[in-house]
């Protein structure tokens, strides 16, 4: 699945782009600890193609996508 | 130093994409079509599921619904593909800058000269992956010593595979083919060489070029070269293709044209357009042509030689000798184009002709430029030619504003 979010972004000085903060739709604030990788791919699972970035938050590691000025994370599956 | 060149074919492209973007279907039989109440209703492309159940592209939409019932359809994303197209582009210009596109989803790329990311196949492997990851599309891509060969083995395994057309190899990989796989043969070519018992591309390479000449004009001989991997036309450079070779317009008809007035009431829509983009560019032509498909999907065109022009009223007088002379209505037509060719520039001169006012001419030039400023201001259908009236449906459509994709020629 495909979730759209808000992000909360520092506009650094080289011109990228730092996702700081995402924020669920449930109104909880996730503080992104740290990003280990920004590399171009798609997203077979929730269906898209952007940059995607590799995020630490907390002990988790999520992919964050940034297509087409938009942010979206892959949402699980609820087993 | 021979020459490596690849032919990147992105597989079923249209549907890929949207395969990517409803997950949902993943795995399902889908396919990308026009607009049914248009009558744009034709499949576009359509996903690995659906090929298996028989449906082809440019059949109608009701015919693989009838073939599969369970086939998902969706409305073609141009600006979306046009994007993919790029990011693919993008990626090739990280090998090389020497890349010529045929249409948005193949391109040819010369690599001789980057041997430092490998060989040949090594990019191939390379690319074919890269794309996938980053775009989560599947490419085909055949590597050769030409750009038919290239272009040939990125048709002969998909998806997601490489295959290399060596000159080891393509006596085996390549004569055993039919002829009809090779770049240019269409299906009358196709059938008079099978009328000459010429069936596959290895009988092609060694039939006498005479015979072929014979047969199939300056074409057979230039066949027979590529049946033979003689072919050695150099991959152009990316932006020598963005220059202008002809203009053209085509449409497909709400409705069938069934008499010359419907014909020429489409007509004159598309040579105003052709007209218009001429002198947008700066363009005379020398050559105007017409396509006609008719209702059986039988496709022609036609074309004659005209005096330098850029006006709609010389077109279209063009193109109705050109119709009245070449088609006798057999058949409804479903759509008809109209293209400019042996484009020159307006400032390189002309000579005026002896039969015709040139001062009558030069007033229709200042008319039909009017005409374009008022529709840059006002929009294309504030100003429209009484003629086109007389069928309103028929004539609401803006080929100009609407026009969007060029199909680049191989030539």
């Amino acid at each position: 699945m495909k979730q759209f979010v808000d992000v909360i972004c520092l506009y650094q000085r080289s011109g990228q782009i730092k996702p700081l903060y995402i924020l669920w739709e449930d109104g909880s604030r996730y503080a992104i600890d740290r990003i280990t990788q920004i590399v171009p791919a798609a997203s077979l699972r929730s269906g898209g193609m952007g940059l995607r970035y590799t995020c630490r938050i907390g002990s988790q590691q999520r992919y964050l996508f940034l297509e087409e000025g938009k942010w979206f994370v892959e949402r699980m599956p609820i087993h | 130093m021979e020459r490596v060149i690849l032919h990147c074919d992105l597989n079923s492209f249209y549907a890929s994409v949207e395969e990517l973007y409803h997950p949902e279907s993943r795995g399902k039989p889908i396919a990308v079509g026009g607009d049914v109440d248009a009558r744009h209703g034709i499949i576009l492309a359509k996903n690995q599921p659906a090929k298996k159940t028989g449906i082809q592209t440019g059949e109608a939409l009701w015919q693989a619904k009838l073939k599969c019932p369970d086939l998902i359809i969706y409305k073609p994303n141009y600006p979306r593909y046009m994007l993919f197209s790029q990011r693919v582009r993008g990626i090739f210009h990280d090998y090389t800058d020497l890349i010529e596109p045929f249409g948005l989803d193949e391109a040819w790329l010369d690599v001789t000269g980057s041997g430092i990311y490998g060989t040949g196949e090594q990019i191939a492997d390379i690319l074919r992956q890269r794309i996938r990851s980053e775009l989560g599309v599947t490419a085909s891509v055949g590597v050769s010593f030409n750009k038919i060969f290239a272009k040939l083995g990125s048709d002969l395994r998909k998806p997601d595979y490489t295959t290399i057309i060596s000159r080891d190899n393509y006596r085996q990989l390549v004569w055993p083919l039919s002829c009809g796989e090779l770049l240019y043969v269409g299906r009358s070519s196709q059938r008079k060489l099978a009328e000459n018992g010429i069936e596959t591309i290895g009988q092609l390479a060694q039939a006498s070029p005479a015979l072929l000449r014979k047969l199939l004009g300056k074409w057979g001989e230039m066949l027979w070269s590529f049946a033979n991997g003689y072919e050695n036309s150099p991959v152009a450079r990316y932006d020598s293709s963005e220059i202008v070779k002809s203009i053209g317009n085509s449409v497909t008809c709400y409705r069938d044209l069934a008499t010359e007035q419907d014909l020429d009431i489409v007509m004159y829509v598309l040579a105003e357009s052709v007209a218009s983009r001429l002198r947008d560019h700066g363009f005379l032509c020398r050559l105007v042509s017409i396509s006609l498909r008719t209702n059986d999907l039988l496709c022609f065109s036609r074309q004659m030689t005209v005096e330098p022009t850029n006006l709609a009223s010389e077109i279209m007088k063009a193109v109705r000798e050109l119709y009245r002379n070449n088609y006798h209505w057999e058949k409804p037509l479903r759509s008809v184009g109209v293209r400019a060719g042996k484009l020159i520039g307006e400032e390189s001169g002309r000579q005026l002709s002896l039969f015709v006012d040139e001062q009558i001419r030069q007033k229709e030039g200042r008319l039909e430029r009017v005409i374009d400023d008022i529709r840059s201001r006002y929009g294309f259908y504030s100003i429209r030619r009484l003629s086109t009236l007389l069928d309103q449906p028929l004539s609401s459509f803006d080929p100009k504003g609407e026009h969007v994709i060029f199909p680049e020629s191989y030539f």
